[in-house]
């Protein structure tokens, strides 16, 4: 089992359309609430943890991610990092929607703050690492098996074989700091592959990048 | 089964009466991104590029620095890398993830990026889907996909167009389309 929200390269999701003029930013008022609710409420866990709220995203079920678009996975997202850490109890959510059109329903009371024991050593992402890179552009590198946990290495570039394009900036590592154990700084690199190395010899031809940690590789 | 209208506002109720968010603040959060962060940014730096060659050249060693020279920096803004669109190479931007995208030049995603359609397949299929979507490029045109897997944004500086050569820059900002600046377009003169 891997992450709900790991769709690269995925069969079966049928046709694009050209894309409107115009279209509002958000579809429906509600979505709008959301997106500043993310933002916000995921700020009151510890830091402006991105990397556990994407955990989060991967973690719902596929009715949760999907059915209701991009904020409706963003609600269901912030709801279940703010239930993990105490901040809003199981069941809460729901009991308030069900009051507010009228049920008689009983409330839980709001929890034991669960926080983690965390805070950000510096604002973003982006972080000094002190070791020198170990690949620079034009190495040869290959991608190591998807961790169990949270990640942000797709799936369809494990196992596969890339060529670095270039070095990037330092970047907190998802994978421990999504779970609030730790930043680990690691260097992150542009990794050019071909699309028959993706896909196989009956592939168009074309050329994808992926932004992949150092942890994610190893020399080819 | 809550619809996800009522499951908002019952979240934003119940966070509000504790405290940990402020209606008030949430209204700016969203206004900002309805009114000033959007893909007119983007599309300045472009015309800026497209206009001059000094900023182009530092545009695309360093887009960060040279996209804050406008003004322009913030959330999902933190490393942005420019690539050139040309006759013979097209770059197109994907987060197959989440939806990682460059809010700063760009605003919040449209529906067809978030798209799991898009999502899955541009990666494995681009001329298809880009067709698609309206762009049919010739087949010796090398497409490169960007996945946006880390921090780092990308952002596509779109090949000028023919006869655009007498407009001014504030001419050439209207033409610069938002779907250009991700690599499912090209900027046409009008």
């Amino acid at each position: 089992m891997g992450s709900v929200a790991d769709i690269g390269g995925a069969r079966g999701w049928g046709m694009l359309r050209p894309p409107a003029c115009t279209e509002p930013v958000f579809g429906s008022a509600w979505e709008g609430r959301v997106f500043a609710l993310a933002l916000l409420g995921m700020g009151r866990i510890a830091g402006r943890n991105l990397d556990a709220f994407r955990y989060a995203l991967g973690r719902l079920g596929h009715t949760a991610y999907f059915d209701d678009g991009y904020y409706g996975r963003w609600l269901h997202a912030v709801e279940l990092m703010l239930t993990e850490s105490g901040i809003i109890a199981p069941g809460a959510v729901e009991a308030r929607a069900r009051v507010m059109r009228g049920e008689q329903v009983t409330e839980p009371p709001a929890p034991e703050p669960a926080k983690p024991d965390y805070a950000p050593t510096g604002p973003g992402s982006l972080r000094e690492v002190p070791e020198r890179p170990r690949f620079g552009p034009g190495d040869a590198v290959r991608v190591r098996p998807v961790p169990a946990g949270p990640t942000k290495l797709p799936r369809y570039v494990s196992g596969h074989g890339g060529v670095v394009e270039a070095v990037r900036p330092g970047h907190l590592l998802p994978d421990t700091h999504a779970i609030f154990a730790g930043e680990n700084p690691q260097h992150v690199y542009t990794v050019r592959f071909d699309a028959t190395e993706l896909w196989g010899a009956g592939s168009e031809p074309f050329v994808v990048t992926v932004d992949l940690f150092d942890r994610y590789l190893e020399p080819a | 089964m809550i619809p996800a209208a009522l499951r908002a506002a019952a979240l934003e109720q119940i966070l509000t009466e504790r405290g940990l968010v402020d209606p008030a603040v949430m209204d700016t959060f969203i206004a900002t991104y309805e009114t000033t962060v959007g893909p007119r940014n983007g599309a300045t730096v472009v015309a800026r590029a497209w206009t001059d060659p000094q900023y182009r050249a530092r545009l695309l060693a360093d887009g960060t620095a040279a996209i804050g020279e406008l003004g322009f920096s913030g959330s999902q803004g933190e490393h942005i890398v420019v690539v050139e669109n040309t006759a013979t190479r097209h770059n197109v931007i994907v987060c197959t993830l989440c939806s990682c995208y460059p809010w700063p030049v760009l605003g919040l995603p449209p529906s067809w990026y978030k798209d799991p359609a898009y999502r899955a397949r541009v990666v494995r299929e681009p001329r298809a889907v880009l067709r698609e979507m309206g762009l049919d490029l010739p087949a010796d045109v090398e497409i490169v996909v960007r996945d946006s897997t880390s921090e780092v944004r990308w952002l596509v500086l779109p090949e000028r167009p023919a006869g655009t050569e007498h407009l001014t820059e504030e001419q050439l900002v209207p033409l610069i389309t938002r779907d250009a600046l991700v690599g499912v377009a090209r900027v046409v003169a009008r």
